[in-house]
């Protein structure tokens, strides 16, 4: 047996024995999401139990290294744990913008004593991140923000405000972009980390279209940060914050694979029903949600393709912009099909059958898929400049 | 296995592209197409692919191939599709070699050393409509004496007055519509009572319409076992469409990458129209799309190579996005070129042709999207 035959087989055997049984359910909906956290509630014993097992093996980041609380997994190895997860139907254990964003950014940009505490803190999930990026004046053109720190020694004090902050009001620190020279537009900026309970940081939620407020706006009123919760250089975090923005590209594109299941249109057969010959009694329908189906086949294996290339640093370094796009407007695709093989059924808002409306919710709710993380429009500026080299006007 | 070409498969395809570029490029193709070849292809390049040793991918080791798989010929299909190289590639070592691996050692040893040579041309004679329905196969072959007699008709057989023997799909028993019944057989071009009428396509490609009219073959030619034939169907199907995807994406990349080079070089209103933001995102939407295509394509690729269960869908999915997607890098291309899109000068419009045959072999991206519907029950 090859050793990765046996790695297999070892894995197979430890989420057997313990991923239980009820983090083997599909995941309805954020609320069965372990997001961690000074503050979170785990909604059963077993979603805390699960956290606490996969963190102790290092399996809530398994590819990161053993000494920052991953299990060290090569690529090849990361691809069959993820696999025979997927297998099992076994629950991500932690969901984490400290995994998916800061974490990646801290490993290439933070210093060896920012890596082993921050690192540890997010694959244990003790503490939750949110990103302070977008402001009320800089969206599309964020390299304009305003936020400012002022250099008072050994610390800034950070006064603006934030925008579009995911989770603020449940997170216990934010990553932070601070203008910290007003003469230089690009170079003038740092990343900052620190604690949302200092004195002066407050949030305030947005209420959506689709009811629920999962964005907040976020206020600095002469907070203090100290000078050694800097990531990477003075006035050089615009690096940080583009890599990171890659990582989160990359994380928003995952909409694009949906639920995991094979076939959306297999799914409507129960709204629609099928005619005498077997095919879905909505011939438009049918073929609206066919072409669907090999567009999100075709995505996955673009998907995989994109995250082995990655994994052996092969691939263009702005492919995550082309993912971001082609993944969301795929979700948002999938979304209105949803909506309309459900028809009346999934226009109800707050009934028991409609579990609180969460057709329509959802459908709402990945209308900002194409505008969070950069727009569609500015993916393909992206991608025409930095992969096809087109002239700038 | 990770989703890209391995070391191996990589260096084949860096000798398949210095080939094409220095063998068959697209004036290689329109110096054929300019002297109206009858074959629209050159009998010359053709031993030429032998020796690269690209004729005998598909062939066993022990019937003197290099025994390898659907990413490996696809590999040089997308240099094919990108240069626009004609040659009987696809029917013959792709399509035909999938259903020969299935002949008895006699048939095998009659036409898979000529193949390996570059001497031997075969066509595929599946069609019998306008459209590829593969489950309607009506003709007839009665048995007759020690063998077989063929009646009925087919169309668009690429390569059909070319070839040396074409393999003829043929109902032996039940009625139009059974799984059973069908056969292949391997009708040799001298057969009587076979009427082959060239005819040329649009891509300049020439194909066939072929009436058998009591064609008699003996048993011997039979591909496979009688009325067992579904299995050597799929599998020249399955290796024609898969194939075709990778030619097409092939199609597709060659498209856009001579339209995004025009993109630089076009100038109006003072500036590159490559600078204008509504060209450049049709360009990177076009971009995208092709990964996409070119991951779905490599994917059912690997997936048969490796006999997986979800082969069959993948190849589905796999040719309808590569024959959306080419369609559309080749309107793009077109219409971003402008004026000169429409002239014969400009290869643009060449590769818009080709796309169009090659999205109507073996099945549309219609045909192949209804297909994947029906595998997931609707």
């Amino acid at each position: 047996m090859s050793d990765l035959e046996q790695f297999k087989t070892e894995i197979r055997s430890w989420l057997e024995e313990n991923c239980p049984p009820e983090m083997r359910k599909p995941v309805r909906g954020d609320e069965d999401m372990c997001w961690g956290g000074r503050n979170f509630e785990f909604q059963s014993e077993a979603q805390k139990v699960w956290l606490e097992r996969c963190a102790a093996k290092g399996y809530t980041v398994p590819d990161w290294p053993k000494e920052y609380g991953g299990a060290g997994l090569s690529p090849a190895e990361t691809k069959i744990f993820r696999r025979e997860m997927a297998k099992l139907g076994c629950r991500s254990p932690l969901s984490s913008f400290g995994i998916w964003m800061l974490g990646p950014a801290l490993l290439k940009f933070g210093t060896e004593e920012q890596k082993v505490h921050y690192l540890n803190q997010i694959a244990h999930g003790e503490i939750r991140w949110c990103q302070g990026y977008s402001e009320p004046g800089s969206g599309s053109d964020l390299v304009s923000l305003q936020t400012f720190g002022d250099d008072k020694g050994d610390h800034w004090i950070v006064n603006g405000q934030k925008v579009w902050t995911s989770y603020a009001d449940k997170a216990d620190w934010i990553f932070c972009l601070v203008r910290t020279d007003k003469e230089d537009k690009y170079r003038g900026i740092s990343f900052l980390l620190f604690d949302m309970e200092t004195p002066g940081v407050s949030t305030k939620p947005i209420k959506l279209i689709s009811g629920s407020s999962p964005f907040c706006e976020t206020f600095f009123d002469d907070v203090k940060v100290p000078k050694d919760q800097i990531v990477g250089e003075l006035n050089r975090g615009w690096d940080v914050a583009k890599y990171l923005l890659g990582h989160e590209r990359e994380m928003i594109s995952g909409g694009g694979l949906g639920d995991g299941s094979p076939s959306l249109g297999a799914k409507m057969t129960g709204a629609i029903g099928l005619n005498g010959l077997g095919m879905l009694d909505d011939q438009i329908l049918r073929s609206e949600l066919a072409q669907f189906d090999v567009d999100a086949l075709a995505f996955r294996a673009m998907a995989e393709k994109f995250m082995d290339e990655m994994k052996a640093g092969k691939g263009h370094p702005a492919q995550p912009n082309m993912m971001k796009y082609s993944g969301t407007e795929l979700n948002k695709q999938r979304h209105e099909l949803v909506m309309s093989a459900g028809g009346s059924d999934a226009l109800e808002w707050e009934s028991e059958a409609s579990r609180g409306g969460k057709k329509p919710r959802e459908w709402l709710r990945t209308k900002a898929n194409s505008i969070e993380g950069g727009t569609s429009e500015i993916m393909l500026n992206v991608i025409s400049k930095r992969i096809l080299e087109l002239p700038d006007n | 296995m990770p989703l890209f070409l391995d070391d191996d498969q990589s260096m084949l395809q860096d000798s398949a592209h210095e080939f094409m570029r220095a063998e068959g490029p697209v004036s290689h193709f329109r110096e054929f197409r300019d002297k109206n070849c009858k074959d629209g292809f050159s009998h010359g390049l053709w031993k030429q692919f032998a020796e690269m040793g690209f004729t005998g991918i598909l062939v066993a080791e022990e019937d003197g191939g290099l025994g390898l798989g659907h990413v490996e010929t696809g590999v040089v299909l997308e240099q094919i599709g990108r240069n626009l190289t004609p040659s009987p590639f696809l029917t013959t070592a792709v399509a035909g070699v999938a259903a020969l691996n299935y002949a008895g050692s006699e048939l095998k040893s009659q036409y898979l050393p000529g193949i390996l040579s570059g001497d031997t041309v075969l066509g595929l004679a599946i069609d019998e409509k306008a459209k590829h329905r593969p489950d309607q196969i009506a003709m007839a072959a009665e048995r007759s004496g020690n063998g077989f007699k063929l009646n009925g008709q087919k169309q668009f057989v690429i390569h059909g007055a070319s070839a040396d023997m074409l393999i003829v799909a043929a109902r032996t028993s039940g009625s139009v519509g059974d799984a059973d019944g069908l056969t292949l057989f391997a009708v040799p071009k001298d057969a009587a009572n076979m009427d082959v009428d060239p005819v040329r396509l649009v891509d300049s490609a020439v194909a066939a319409h072929v009436k058998f009219d009591g064609v008699e073959v003996n048993a011997d030619s039979v591909i496979g076992e009688v009325d067992q034939g579904s299995e050597v169907l799929d599998a020249l199907l399955t290796a024609g469409r898969i194939g075709s995807a990778s030619e097409m994406v092939g199609v597709g990349g060659g498209a856009m990458d001579i339209t995004v080079d025009y993109l630089k070089e076009r100038k109006q209103f003072g500036s590159p129209i490559g600078s204008f933001q509504a060209l450049q995102h049709r360009a990177a939407h076009l971009y995208s799309e092709m990964e996409i295509a070119r991951a779905s394509v490599l994917k059912a690729q690997q997936l048969l190579d490796a006999s997986a269960d979800n082969a069959g869908l993948y190849v589905h999915v796999a040719k309808a996005k590569a024959a959306s997607t080419a369609n559309l890098a080749v309107r793009e291309g077109v219409q971003m070129h402008g004026g000169v899109g429409m002239t014969d000068e400009y290869d643009i419009g060449l590769y818009m042709k080709r796309d169009r045959a090659l999205s109507e072999f073996l099945g549309d991206a219609n045909y192949h999207t209804s297909k994947v519907a029906e595998l997931h029950g609707y």
